[in-house]
């Protein structure tokens, strides 16, 4: 084990020095993208904010149950069946059927090959699980038709959400699918996320709509607060326009009035669309809708052809801006709740880092200081490894750019507090095995050998307990888990590979020295 | 070096054990832990007040007039800095935390919030249990390791030197009502791990000291194999702990409880690798035919 060759000497050099290389690059400024490498700090450290963001999906499924009703409806009419009483309840769609047809429903609902089967051809298995009581049927979404629904609603709002998050302009934001249902948004930098929180928290759905004057509307209509919560109208449940239409949308000041507005642009179905509206509903009142709640509703004095059209309602320009932001983006396919939110302001950050680094260098001090005590010329030895693992350590992490939280620092501190347990167990081995051995350089290689398989089981237990808190924390956590493993790595490398090496060179050089060790 | 007599305490400190673990379970039942916002749901707010004068009573009753369910107000590390908790969560109004912050400073002046987590209580309850699934599978992974390594004597007796470990850690935790979070959880997975590494380095040199002498009964040879190792367990033990006494003093009051957890987790590990791991091998009568047989196999 004392033995080394002249190139395994050299790549061992080459190895430290060029991932220490990146363990300074910390502390320098180069203008090459890859030797210029930063480790990244997470949110703890940097300040920042964290949340999680789950879909409500029960409206999607509501409307698309709706829609399938329809398909249903025309479906059966062409093949000729009669089919009646469609009601969606808890989250499925229940019809009858004539005595006469239950066998060809049953056998119509099977046919794989049908098209209100589409999912059967491409994924071999049904949209919906279908249960049958006499005349009649229910059909609720299949556990993979439900799978395919909420992943892409999941894509749709993870689009919304990054370009809402992009138009705020925040810096260098991350944004992960978690599951298929939630969407991770990390904001680093961000102190308070309150604009953002409510930017996310808006459905943005747009709907212009008349506000009806009579009853006997042929659409329905409901009933629906104006947004400043002062009074309630009744609107025609016909929409006139969506937000779909929008090309564009700004916040603009209006000359006559002199107040703040949203100036929005319509695309040409939209703008076809709405000067057809306005030129009919000329003297009626038309209430933009936004999420349910009328933003202002507005006499229509003259046809709007153009496609160009002004929202007003009371803005400040910070939510008329906020909301031509979200009216840009587009509307989320459903509403998004924030389940989890973790911010951490910048100056906790600044003092997690200096007092991250000032216990690292005192828990660094400590231990080299006892090893030095306890061992003299073989601590040094030790130390040099401990150095060396360090610089090895930060410098992988740097390298892979990993993420250094605050538990992450505390996994480095406790490295260097474990890591000289390899050279320990080392060191009290080789001094068993002097008692016996008047050869130095047998009992040095032989004390080498014999720790191997112990040093081997003791790191493989700690590395098992990082891996499996890697799979399983989250945020900072992770962080600790990634520095604790990594640490477990470069330790075993600095002891076999740099405190062995040195140690070999002082061992045959002194082997008819006393008392070496 | 003059050879310690462990083993003539073996049943002494395992009636002490026995008691503690005893003690521990009765408090986690009863008494139950102090679960942070990680786990519990809820709100935590680390705030920095402007001056000395604003104080826990008077925080404490700003915040009990605001009707946010059980507030807990606690100092944190200086006497300008003080942890609100309390069960209420609205992350899903953007104005909740802006509002309460206007409302503080109106009540005790200018506050900086320094920190907020906002935990639902979906999220929460998923937390908590993959961390009882984290520490559940780490202790099976432990055991796995150490069976295909040794004999499954060995194996018992690490085992149960890890559920010693861990139970009176949490034990003491309950006693003094401190708070168990996600950081704790990453704690008693490192103690875990540690513990096992001091017990891996005694059963290897048992394992050795077996093949060595056939005629030393093994209530001797784990005595033996205590005290060769001895100075190891004690040097690594020192320096670990050295880290961590480093992390809990300058670290910062957020690292406060993790670096508390692993020192109690060193301290019981240490001991546990003696006093449990080696009894449960003296009273599974382990012999040089029980790793002799296993490897003939």
């Amino acid at each position: 084990m004392l033995y080394f060759s002249k190139l395994r000497v050299f790549s061992v050099l080459i190895f430290t020095l060029i991932i220490s290389y990146f363990t300074i690059s910390n502390f320098t400024k180069v203008d090459d993208e890859f030797f210029s490498k930063n480790i990244k700090l997470g949110l703890d450290l940097q300040g920042g904010s964290y949340l999680l963001l789950e879909i409500d999906n029960e409206p999607v499924i509501t409307q698309r149950l709706q829609s399938k009703v329809l398909e249903f409806k025309k479906f059966f009419k062409d093949k000729d069946i009669k089919v009646r009483n469609f009601v969606i309840e808890d989250k499925s769609i229940i019809f009858d059927v004539e005595n006469t047809k239950i066998e060809d429903v049953k056998s119509l609902l099977d046919n794989d090959k049908s098209e209100i089967n589409p999912y059967f051809q491409q994924y071999k298995s049904h949209q919906f699980n279908i249960e049958n009581m006499d005349t009649s049927f229910k059909l609720e979404f299949s556990d993979y038709g439900l799978v395919l629904l909420k992943n892409s609603s999941l894509d749709q709002a993870i689009e919304i959400v990054r370009r809402r998050v992009d138009e705020v302009g925040t810096n260098e934001p991350n944004i992960l699918k978690r599951g298929n249902d939630r969407i991770l948004v990390e904001l680093p930098g961000l102190d308070d996320p309150g604009r953002i929180k409510s930017l996310l928290g808006k459905t943005a759905n747009l709907t212009f709509q008349f506000i009806s004057s009579s009853s006997e509307e042929s659409f329905g209509t409901e009933k629906l607060s104006f947004e400043d919560g002062s009074s309630e109208a009744i609107v025609s449940k016909r929409i006139v326009l969506s937000g779909d239409n929008l090309m564009d949308a700004k916040p603009t000041m209006n000359n006559q009035t002199n107040e703040t507005v949203v100036s929005f642009s319509l695309d040409r179905v939209g703008a076809k669309k709405f000067g057809k509206a306005t030129s009919n509903g000329v003297g009626k009142r038309l209430a933009i809708v936004l999420d349910g709640k009328i933003i202002s509703a507005p006499e229509v004095r003259e046809p709007i052809i153009g496609g160009n059209g002004q929202i007003s309602g009371n803005f400040t320009f910070q939510s008329a801006t906020d909301l031509a932001l979200l009216l840009r983006s587009g509307a989320l396919p459903a509403p998004l709740n924030i389940i989890e939110e973790r911010t951490v302001g910048p100056d906790l950050g600044k003092d997690s880092i200096n007092a991250g680094i000032m216990s690292l260098i005192i828990g660094f001090i400590l231990v080299v200081a006892f090893m030095f005590y306890k061992y003299r010329f073989f601590g040094l030895i030790a130390n040099l490894a401990l150095i060396s693992n360090l610089f090895l350590l930060v410098g992988i992490l740097t390298l892979f750019e990993a993420t250094l939280t605050l538990p992450g620092i505390a996994g480095i501190i406790l490295t260097v507090g474990m890591a000289v347990d390899a050279n320990v167990l080392i060191f009290e081995r080789i001094k068993e095995e002097l008692k016996n051995e008047n050869n130095s350089i047998v009992a040095f290689d032989s004390g080498y050998t014999k720790s191997r398989t112990t040093i081997l089981d003791a790191n493989i237990t700690t590395l098992i307990a990082a891996v499996i808190l890697f799979f399983m924390g989250s945020g900072p956590i992770k962080g600790f888990s990634i520095t604790l493993g990594v640490g477990i790595l470069t330790t075993l490398f600095s002891v076999y590979f740099i405190a062995r090496l040195i140690t070999a060179y002082y061992v045959i050089k002194n082997k008819h020295k006393e008392k070496l060790i | 070096m003059k050879t310690i007599y462990f083993n003539k305490f073996y049943k002494s400190f395992n009636i002490l054990s026995g008691i503690l673990i005893i003690a521990s379970l009765v408090f986690l039942v009863f008494k139950g832990l102090n679960f942070g916002v990680d786990f519990k749901g809820g709100t935590l707010i680390e705030l920095r007040t402007d001056k000395s004068s604003a104080n826990i009573t008077k925080i404490r009753d700003s915040f009990n007039q605001m009707n946010l369910g059980d507030v807990s107000v606690k100092n944190f590390g200086n006497e300008t800095d003080f942890v609100v908790k309390f069960e209420k969560q609205n992350s899903n109004d953007p104005q909740f935390i802006e509002e309460i912050k206007t409302k503080l400073s109106n009540s005790i002046g200018t506050v900086d919030f320094r920190r907020v987590e906002n935990v639902g209580p979906k999220v929460s309850t998923e937390l908590l249990r993959s961390g009882v699934i984290a520490i559940a599978l780490s202790l099976a992974a432990m055991l796995l390791y150490i069976w295909i390594r040794f004999e499954w004597q060995f194996s018992l007796g690490a085992i149960l030197a890890l559920f010693h470990d861990v139970i009176i850690t949490l034990g003491v935790f309950s006693v003094f009502s401190l708070e168990i979070n996600l950081s704790i959880v990453a704690a008693v997975l490192t103690i875990v791990g540690y513990s096992m590494n001091d017990t891996v380095v005694i059963f290897d040199r048992v394992r050795e000291n077996l093949r060595k002498y056939a005629d030393v009964k093994i209530f001797e040879l784990t005595n033996i194999s205590i005290n060769e190792t001895l100075s190891r367990t004690i040097i690594t033990s020192v320096t670990t702990l050295l880290a961590l006494l480093s992390i809990f003093i300058f670290g910062g009051e957020i690292l406060k409880g993790f670096s508390l957890a692993m020192i109690l987790g060193v301290i019981f590990g240490t001991y546990s690798s003696i006093y449990i791991a080696n009894p449960v091998l003296v009273s599974l009568k382990v012999s040089q035919r029980t790793i002799v047989k296993e490897e003939k196999e």
